[in-house]
């Protein structure tokens, strides 16, 4: 099993080499075998990741593993040179800002009765950080309750607001919406009547619809009465727009999967084979 | 005779489809490869002999053509990058030609991003679009990146009423006084327009719930399909357009090279992707035929037992 | 003072945000204490790169099973991080490491292919689903699956060749149009109802949260 392993391990390599070669040979410029080799890699990572689909592989697993790594430090060097750099060392110390190369902004905050200067301010948001780094220390990994907190409480009032305002009360709003679209009453209706997909008919189908299945589906979902009698039939209507919905959902992520493959296919024939232009 | 290799190809995909149909029906399983390598082929063959078909703007995406094209020249586009490699294939398309129409209509573009790597993928955009097609534009007075900043929904509160708080420096560390773009720009509520192009969280919503609503700043959007669903209710009173998947990213190619001559040659990555999409998504519903006749036939074979 | 500081902090920082949303004198405040969150988040970032890295020190020390791919995971993530905190092959301190350097030449070349790929497999196992899983068992999964059908055809152009046939006077029965229909109505009006049910969750969490009701995120010895 071992040599067979390493027979595996030899021939990949070799091909690795053999493309990165031939690759090298279509670039032109400067950096042509640099410029290859990326390629290549990029390229030897894919059909990493995707020989997971012919079974479970230390190729599929070095991938992996290397993605994770890569990707934690990826969001804290970002974080550290966006943020930190950005957001939290112009407002604490001119000596770092001059280091760093960002303009040094200084500030207060007043609050009438006291005023406190940025420098002294900004000292918290670093306290609760450090605090937050505890958690991987167990003796004091209580402290780290304190910034959680602090991110708990920040949600929770941003959008205690937001939620209440955009989520509920915009779309009961927009639920309401007129059931006779463009009405000149029945006769100027029926004469003009048609299933064309601008028509009135079906603007006001689609209303009703809107308006029944947000209603319906509510019911639904409100568990505190019984679903029996007319309840109980608003709420099958419910269920069924609920499926209509899921049916959609389901179209979009095929839609949505499938694009993904055809993403890394492209990248594969056309980047690294250049069989596509 | 040009037609004659997809014609070939489809027809043994649907020789593979009867197979399969056949196995059903004498109750055979298949191995999950077989499936796995009918979806490699149906994606893959279409690829290698692309045909590219002219998508008709359904009233959603033509929603948001109208909301770019009507703003008068020079007004103040936001454009949040959020999103991250594995959407790139679906956004990075809407990301291009949504770019290339603000700035063939000669409007100021700000660009920031709430994802870590939206910052990369901006990159992309600039050195597609940005510098090829708009060589003459400078970085800080046609076009800025302002970059990233970490918080999710509080970046979008800090905006909402100050921007350069948030932003007192671009990405490149200049800092926000000396970007001749900026001028004028105090919060959110001075531009005329966003779009979010992502699909995750943060993204749309975020920035309706915490921008577009309590600004009344026009929002617009281009998202992964997965999450496109889900982002109905907001259109058209909190939403004015919006790009669903690959579908939407073609539908908008397609519409933006009509009307816009000197675009006609320009890449069209979404609309190539359609040919894939049609081929995967028929296999994918034969498969789903052929799995029900698999069910019926147990059932009728568990009925009879 | 384990529980006690925690709940004000939670408390007192929830009602200077709602408070900075109603009253713009408070409004300054609540933008620097929306940046101290954003500040703090990073230091989460910080967090998970030293818990990862704990995670894979103490399974090499341990020498647990698949050891030997911890040191990759910890190559890949030191490397990565001293060509990003280093901003090893950048022009200045001030340029943009996703634009140029190391850091951004491993972003294009290494991160970027395996998330992508990572997330494209999901395709091949949609399409297993879609074989074993996607079953018309009642009526309630056949409308699932014909509206599924409506959405899977109408996004494509077959959809449009198979029913252009159809007078404009029926237009709504071309498959494209019905499938711009479901979503734009039944999919609409049940997203919608979704929305203002979650709506009302985070809205009755945030209450709960902000009156010191709910105190599970404190852990276990919360009280």
């Amino acid at each position: 099993m071992k040599r067979t392993s390493l027979i595996v391990f030899a021939v990949v390599c070799l091909i690795f080499v053999l493309s990165w070669v031939l690759k090298a040979g279509t670039i032109d410029g400067d950096n042509a075998i640099q410029d290859a080799f990326l390629v290549t890699l990029a390229s030897f990572l894919t059909l990493a990741i995707m020989s997971f689909m012919y079974k479970d592989n230390a190729y599929y697993k070095f991938a992996e593993h290397l993605f994770v790594g890569v990707s934690a430090a990826y969001w804290m060097c970002v974080g550290f040179w966006s943020t930190i750099v950005g957001n939290l060392v112009p407002r604490l110390s001119e000596g770092l800002s001059e280091a760093f190369g960002v303009p040094y902004l200084g500030g207060e905050l007043d609050f009438g009765f006291l005023t406190l200067p940025y420098p002294l301010l900004y000292f918290i948001p670093i306290i609760l950080g450090a605090f937050l780094l505890f958690r991987l220390v167990p003796k004091v990994g209580w402290l780290s309750r304190w910034p959680l907190a602090f991110i708990v409480g920040t949600f929770a009032g941003l959008n205690l607001v937001r939620y209440l305002r955009s989520d509920f009360m915009s779309q009961i709003s927009s639920t309401f919406v007129p059931l006779l679209v463009d009405w000149h009453g029945f006769g100027h209706f029926f004469a003009n009547f048609s299933l064309a997909a601008d028509g009135q008919f079906v603007a006001m189908f689609s209303n009703l619809v809107i308006f029944l299945g947000v209603v319906c589906g509510l019911i639904y979902f409100f568990f505190s009465k019984e679903h029996t009698g007319l309840f109980g039939k608003a709420s099958r209507v419910g269920i069924w727009i609920l499926m209509i919905t899921f049916g959609a959902s389901f179209g979009y992520t095929v839609m949505g999967r499938i694009s993904l493959l055809v993403g890394r296919l492209t990248f594969l024939f056309k980047d690294w084979l250049g069989i596509i232009s | 005779m040009g037609n004659i290799g997809p014609i070939i190809v489809l027809a043994l995909i649907a020789a593979g489809l009867v197979w399969l149909l056949l196995r059903a029906l004498k109750g055979q399983e298949v191995d999950r490869r077989v499936i796995f390598a009918f979806i490699l082929v149906s994606v893959a063959a279409p690829l290698l002999m692309p045909v590219t078909f002219k998508a008709k703007p359904t009233p959603i995406v033509r929603a948001l053509f109208d909301a770019i094209d009507e703003l008068p020249e020079g007004s103040r586009v936001l454009l949040s990058f959020d999103f991250d490699p594995p959407m790139s294939p679906e956004v990075q398309p809407m990301a291009d030609v949504i770019t290339r129409h603000v700035l063939a209509k000669k409007h100021q573009a700000i660009c920031m991003t709430l994802w870590a790597t939206g910052q990369a993928q901006f990159n992309i955009t600039m050195n597609d679009v940005i510098k090829t097609d708009f060589p003459n534009l400078v970085e800080g007075v046609d076009w800025v990146n302002m970059g990233y900043k970490a918080g999710n929904e509080g970046v979008l509160n800090v905006i909402r009423t100050d921007f350069k708080k948030m932003f007192p420096t671009d990405a490149n560390s200049i800092p926000f006084d000396s970007i001749p773009i900026l001028r004028g720009v105090r919060s959110c509520g001075d531009f005329d327009l966003i779009i979010s192009l992502g699909g995750g969280r943060p993204g749309l919503k975020e920035w309706v719930l915490f921008v577009g609503d309590p600004t009344g700043v026009p929002i617009g959007a281009g998202v992964a399909a997965v999450v496109a669903p889900q982002l109905y209710p907001y259109y058209p009173r909190q939403l004015v357009g919006l790009l669903g998947g690959v579908k939407g990213a073609s539908e908008y190619e397609s519409h933006f090279r009509d009307n816009y001559e000197q675009y006609r040659d320009m890449p069209t990555p979404a609309m190539v992707m359609m040919g894939p999409q049609t081929v995967a998504h028929i296999v994918i519903m034969a498969f789903i035929v052929i799995g029900n006749v698999l069910f019926f036939l147990a059932r009728r074979k568990e009925g009879q037992s | 003072m384990r529980r006690e500081i925690p709940l004000i902090i939670t408390i007192s920082v929830g009602f200077l945000a709602i408070l900075s949303f109603f009253s713009p004198p408070f409004e300054p405040l609540g933008e620097d204490f929306t940046l101290f969150f954003d500040i703090i988040a990073v230091f989460a970032f910080f967090l998970g790169g030293g818990n990862l890295m704990r995670v894979h020190i103490d399974k090499l020390i341990k020498r647990k099973k698949d050891w030997g791919f911890s040191i990759v995971t910890l190559v890949g993530f030191l490397v990565m991080l001293v060509a990003g905190l280093g901003k090893i092959g950048a022009e200045s301190i001030t340029s943009d490491i996703t634009r140029e350097g190391l850091f951004s030449t491993l972003y294009y070349n290494v991160h970027l292919p395996l998330g992508s790929t990572m997330y494209a497999l999901l395709a091949f196992f949609v399409a297993s689903a879609s074989y074993r899983a996607f079953r018309a068992k009642n009526r309630e999964a056949t409308v699932l699956l014909i509206a599924a059908f409506i959405i899977l055809l109408g996004s494509t152009p077959i959809g449009q060749m198979l029913t252009n046939w159809m007078p404009e006077g029926m237009s709504i029965l071309e498959i494209p149009n019905l499938a711009v229909w479901i979503m734009s109505s039944p999919n609409l009006a049940g997203q919608r109802a979704i929305m203002i049910g979650i709506g009302l969750g985070v809205v009755s969490m945030s209450l709960r949260l902000i009156l010191g009701i709910e105190r599970t995120y404190l852990g276990k010895d919360s009280g």
